[in-house]
């Protein structure tokens, strides 16, 4: 194997880590130079950085196929979540701009922080491996819990980062137990090698690769905030900055999902009738605790926090269908999910003002009367939310209850379905609010839109609308890249 | 360029344009949603006039690929139900317009843009023949009312909003889960394609399984009719509603309701409907009759056509479960009379409240010195609502009040006390509102018709007359197409187990079968072998007397 190792198909195949990776340590670099001239050209580096590892993904993907010696698998599956992630990284980077200005805490370890999270994410799609799993998680991971207490002044930021670094690091501990037990019971780290064992002739004591699949499932059910594993997820939401919360609901989420759907469907396939129940349990309990929990908010972060609960369980809906329509729905719905949310929080980093002072629901009053435009992108997501058709969150949604109803789970289809209705509720509050209202006082404190943010809220809205409306593009992809390679 | 499509399509560049309009010039919002309102509504009438009324069938059908995986179309046609519907809708969205004309003065680029968003949507709801794209616009017409009644109503207006839309959501949510399941089994969405494979026995459903489905489609139209005891949004809505809101809902959208049952129930699930047939029949009687009790004794007015409206649909429900032909012609025959007819009373009503601003029956009085015209109005539209013969009202009920008589009689008894019942309250809100001494208020502020009104009023004035003397401009094609859904409906009869159990191995049916836990197979057997094969030629299973088909 070492004769083989880093060969130039081997690199081309890790292009977007190494440009992220670059760019962030370059980023690093340049601060003293840049720091106070032009603070804002870290923010365009990242753009530049993350465009260039979309182009790279892209071309990583006409050279598909493992690298190093099989530790990465570059198929159509991690370049879609390749991409997807780096997309959202984008969409964070455009309001932060503003948002970093507004709070006077414009440096480039923030933009350094952000690719880093997200090279680590790319190597979570892409890894075929439990331990780049690990060490894909673990970039990411430990990026977001500094950029969660990114604005140290502020002890709301402060109480989210150590949560979510406490919580977060146990439930590591917790995926690193699994593969520890896997690396025990089948001698392998490898996602093919497992499900070769697992499925084999001596498969080893179901017990101990039920107690491993557990193991991981508590890891990762952590990362994807799905229920018993979410309580951390409104308070880090809440606390941290608003751009970064629209990213940790939607990056680090999908990349999670990523490998939950890679280790799941892969490694673990053989033995679904086992883990089938559990994630049944989970997704259910995720979408009604979701839900409901979000019907009582009247913040809107630790509202939409809630909600990133609930569309967690949708996505679960998908993997619990144990198909590739399901793999495939799933994929679809965390490109909607992305979009649509990162949207909706961009808004909100919009209006809460200097010091994220206006976060309520009732701060959203007459929003449509001040700023017409910012108040439809918002009803585009949250409609989208709601799945409503003609966007992507309705597509999704059909997309996912399609799969389960295909895989025979009617009552989880109906559940779920009804649980979209109850979900309707709270979003329409802010719609409420926005239409039906006379102006408040933060409205009436509203800056205009910045290019920037301009930018943040159209681009999501018509990739909504466009998802709803032609999803065949994106959905063709996910059906061809949902045959994971095993 | 195809007809219906073009029907569709003209309100839909008229929302997008109304987008661009500038907020500031809210005069050209308005004379743009009238000139586009009018356009549908002539492209419409070209539409009637190239509808082939000698065949029931579906006509001018027109299917595009939308989405290829899973197998989506862009599938529209007519049929002579969904004609009138149509026509209805683009009729009354142009007088809509013109009433909002004073009423609406703040935010009116987006009012008329929302107007002609749910003109698309419902026409697309009564065009439609691809079942997610029915759904889409059963939804999408959702949203320009929600936004309507949350933001020009009046006090209780966002309760009345977050309501409507609610019951609407929860109760279409199962009804997707339904469509979704009905792909998995037939692999498509089209509608022809699968009332196809009913017809030659392709696909069956076991007993449980078409009861369920048909309770998940029946849930959701149910609730959009309404029919009791589902009813508690609408006299909300309705009341909250700005008057172009309530005309709309009243007159078309809860017309989705019937229709859907008309079009997607009863052909799809048929067994299951003739089963649940009794129970449906009894909560219609129980909605006539309690709609109208309840419409008696409101101070409100809109209040009180609300409930006259679920008294109403009563009708439409009791003569669609009729299951005969008279029935079914007089059920699609309500449901337009009350369009014209309950639209024409919102119409009035709320040209009462732009003058006296106040829908409390208690504030009026006399108004029939002070606006005798607008009184004469009202007069006639209490009329046809009671439903005085030679009026539109009387046809409809007529027909199913015969048709219901044919199906059981003790149903029609109880059904007439609604007619009865509806005279009181009607011609109790008449007196009181327009006769008596004129109050200070009312002399002050309720002056005569404007033209403008005048321009609204007749034409349904107009139309409710024509409906109830000829009625057969427009019985013809509703008779042919509610003559095919009942055919459709003689597949599957319960008393058709004999048939021999086959092609249970063919794909997906069979599997199902099994799975769905319930011991007998279900029972798929080709058209011959239907019931009507072991009856004399010529004679229906139904008895369906002469006079209905009188042409």
């Amino acid at each position: 194997m070492p004769a083989s190792f880093a060969n130039a198909a081997d690199l081309i195949r890790l292009l977007p880590e190494i440009i992220l990776t670059v760019m962030g340590t370059f980023l690093m670099v340049l601060d003293p130079i840049l720091h106070q001239r032009s603070s804002r050209a870290f923010g365009h580096l990242s753009i530049l950085a993350l465009a260039g590892g979309i182009g790279g993904s892209v071309y990583a993907y006409a050279h598909a196929g493992p690298a190093f010696g099989g530790m990465l698998m570059v198929d159509g599956f991690a370049t879609f979540f390749r991409v997807l992630v780096m997309v959202v990284g984008i969409l964070t980077v455009l309001p932060s701009y503003r948002f970093l200005r507004r709070q006077d805490a414009e440096t480039s370890e923030y933009h350094a922080l952000l690719l880093f999270s997200i090279a680590g994410q790319c190597l979570m799609a892409a890894a075929n491996e439990l331990i780049i799993v690990f060490i894909g998680l673990e970039i990411s991971s430990i990026a977001s819990y500094v950029l969660a207490g990114y604005l140290r002044e502020d002890k709301r930021a402060n109480e989210s980062s150590l949560k979510y670094f406490l919580l977060g690091s146990f439930a590591t501990a917790f995926f690193l137990y699994g593969v520890a037990l896997i690396y025990g019971a089948t001698g392998s780290v490898n996602l093919i090698a497992v499900r070769a064992a697992v499925s084999g002739q001596n498969a080893p004591e179901p017990v101990f690769l039920g107690v491993a699949a557990a193991m991981m499932f508590v890891g990762l059910g952590f990362k994807v905030s799905a229920a018993p594993f979410q309580i951390w997820a409104p308070d880090v939401y809440q606390g941290a900055p608003t751009p970064i919360a629209a990213f940790l609901s939607a990056g680090p989420k999908a990349a999670a999902f990523a490998v939950f759907l890679r280790i799941f469907m892969t490694a673990f396939e053989p033995i679904g009738g086992g883990w089938e129940p559990l994630v049944w349990i989970s997704a259910l309990l995720s979408m009604t605790i979701g839900n409901f929990a979000a019907l009582l908010q009247t913040n809107v972060k630790r509202m939409l926090a809630y909600s990133s609960i609930a569309h967690a369980g949708y996505v679960l809906v998908a993997l619990t269908a144990r198909s590739e329509t399901g793999t495939a729905a799933a994929m679809f719905y965390l490109a909607a999910y992305a979009l649509m949310n990162i949207g909706a929080f961009a808004v909100v980093s919009h209006l809460s003002g200097r010091g994220e002072r206006y976060q309520n629901i009732d701060d959203f009053a007459g929003l449509a009367q001040k700023q017409p435009l910012t108040a439809a992108m918002l009803s585009i997501f949250l409609l989208s939310l709601i799945g409503v058709p003609l966007t992507g969150g309705f597509f999704g949604k059909f997309y996912i209850f399609k799969a389960a109803l295909e895989s025979r789970l009617v009552w989880l289809a109906v559940l779920g379905l009804l649980n979209s209705a109850v979900a309707a509720y709270y979003y329409l509050r802010i719609l409420v609010m926005m239409y039906m209202h006379e102006p408040g006082e933060a409205v009436d404190a509203l800056e205009p839109l910045s290019p920037g943010l301009r930018a943040a809220l159209i681009l999501p809205a018509l990739g909504t609308l466009f998802l709803g409306i032609f999803p065949s593009w994106v959905l063709d992809f996910a059906g061809k890249s949902a045959t994971l390679v095993k | 360029m195809n007809l219906p499509a073009l029907v569709l399509l003209i309100p839909l560049v008229g929302f997008l344009a109304a987008l661009a309009i500038p907020r500031r010039l809210p005069q050209n919002s308005r004379l743009w949603a009238l000139a586009v309102s009018l356009a549908t509504f002539a492209q419409s009438l070209i539409l009637v006039a190239r509808f082939d009324r000698g065949q029931g069938g579906e006509q001018l059908a027109l299917d595009l690929p939308w989405i290829a995986s899973p197998d989506i179309h862009f599938a529209i046609s007519v049929n002579g139900v969904s004609l009138w519907l149509v026509l209805l809708s683009t009729f009354l969205t142009p007088l809509c317009v013109l009433i909002s004309w004073r009423s609406i003065q703040s935010r009116c680029k987006e009012f008329y843009a929302f107007l002609l968003l749910l003109e698309f949507g419902l026409i697309g709801v009564f065009l439609a023949q691809d079942l997610f794209l029915f759904y889409v616009f059963w939804e999408v017409s959702l949203v320009p009312m929600y936004f309507l009644i949350g933001i020009w109503g009046h006090e209780r207006r966002i309760y009345a909003a977050v309501k409507f839309f609610l019951y609407t959501m929860a109760g279409s949510v199962l009804m997707l889960a339904a469509i979704i399941y009905l792909y998995n089994r037939t692999q498509t969405f089209s509608y022809p394609a699968i009332l196809d494979m009913l017809a030659s026995g392709r696909l069956a459903f076991a007993p449980g399984e078409q009861m369920l489905l048909f309770l998940a489609f029946f849930l959701a139209f149910a609730i959009k009719v309404p029919l009791f005891p589902l009813h508690t949004w609408l006299p909300d809505a309705h009341v909250e509603a700005p008057s172009a809101g309530s005309i709309m809902l009243a007159s078309v959208m809860l017309k989705m309701g019937t229709y859907g049952i008309l079009h997607f129930c009863l052909p799809l699930y048929p067994s299951a409907a003739r089963t649940c047939a009794p129970w449906i029949a009894v909560l219609a009687i129980i909605g006539i009759v309690y709609g109208a009790l309840v419409a008696m004794v409101q101070p409100n007015m809109k209040k009180l056509v609300a409930y006259s409206s679920v008294s109403h649909l009563g009708f439409v429900v009791l003569g669609i479960f009729s299951f005969t032909q008279m029935g079914l012609d007089g059920a699609v025959y309500q449901m337009l009379s009350h369009g014209v007819s309950t639209g024409a009373l919102f119409l009035l009503v709320g040209l009462l409240y732009e003058r006296r601003h106040s829908l409390e029956i208690a504030d009026y009085g006399g108004v029939a010195t002070a606006a005798p015209w607008l009184s004469t109005a009202f007069l006639i539209t209490t009329l046809a609502s009671i439903g005085l013969p030679m009026l539109n009202n009387f046809v409809g009920e007529f027909l199913v009040l015969q048709g219901s008589a044919i199906a059981n009689y003790t149903w029609t008894i109880y059904a007439s006390i609604g007619v009865i019942l509806s005279a009181c309250y009607m011609l109790w809100l008449y007196q009181r509102v327009f006769y008596g001494e004129a109050g200070e208020q009312v002399r002050a502020h309720v002056p005569d018709l404007r033209l403008r009104e005048w321009a609204a009023t007749v034409p349904l004035i107009v139309m409710m007359v024509w409906m109830g003397v000829y009625s057969q401009s427009f019985l013809p094609p509703i008779g042919k197409t509610t003559a095919r859904v009942l055919d459709q409906t003689q597949i599957n009869v319960p008393f058709r187990v004999e048939a021999r159990p086959h092609d249970l191995r063919s794909g997906g049916a069979g599997a199902f079968a099994c799975h769905s836990g319930v011991g007998l197979p279900a029972c798929p057997a080709p058209k011959a072998l239907s019931v009507r094969a072991f009856l004399p030629a010529g004679q229906e299973a139904y008895p369906t007397p002469e006079v209905s088909r009188a042409r």
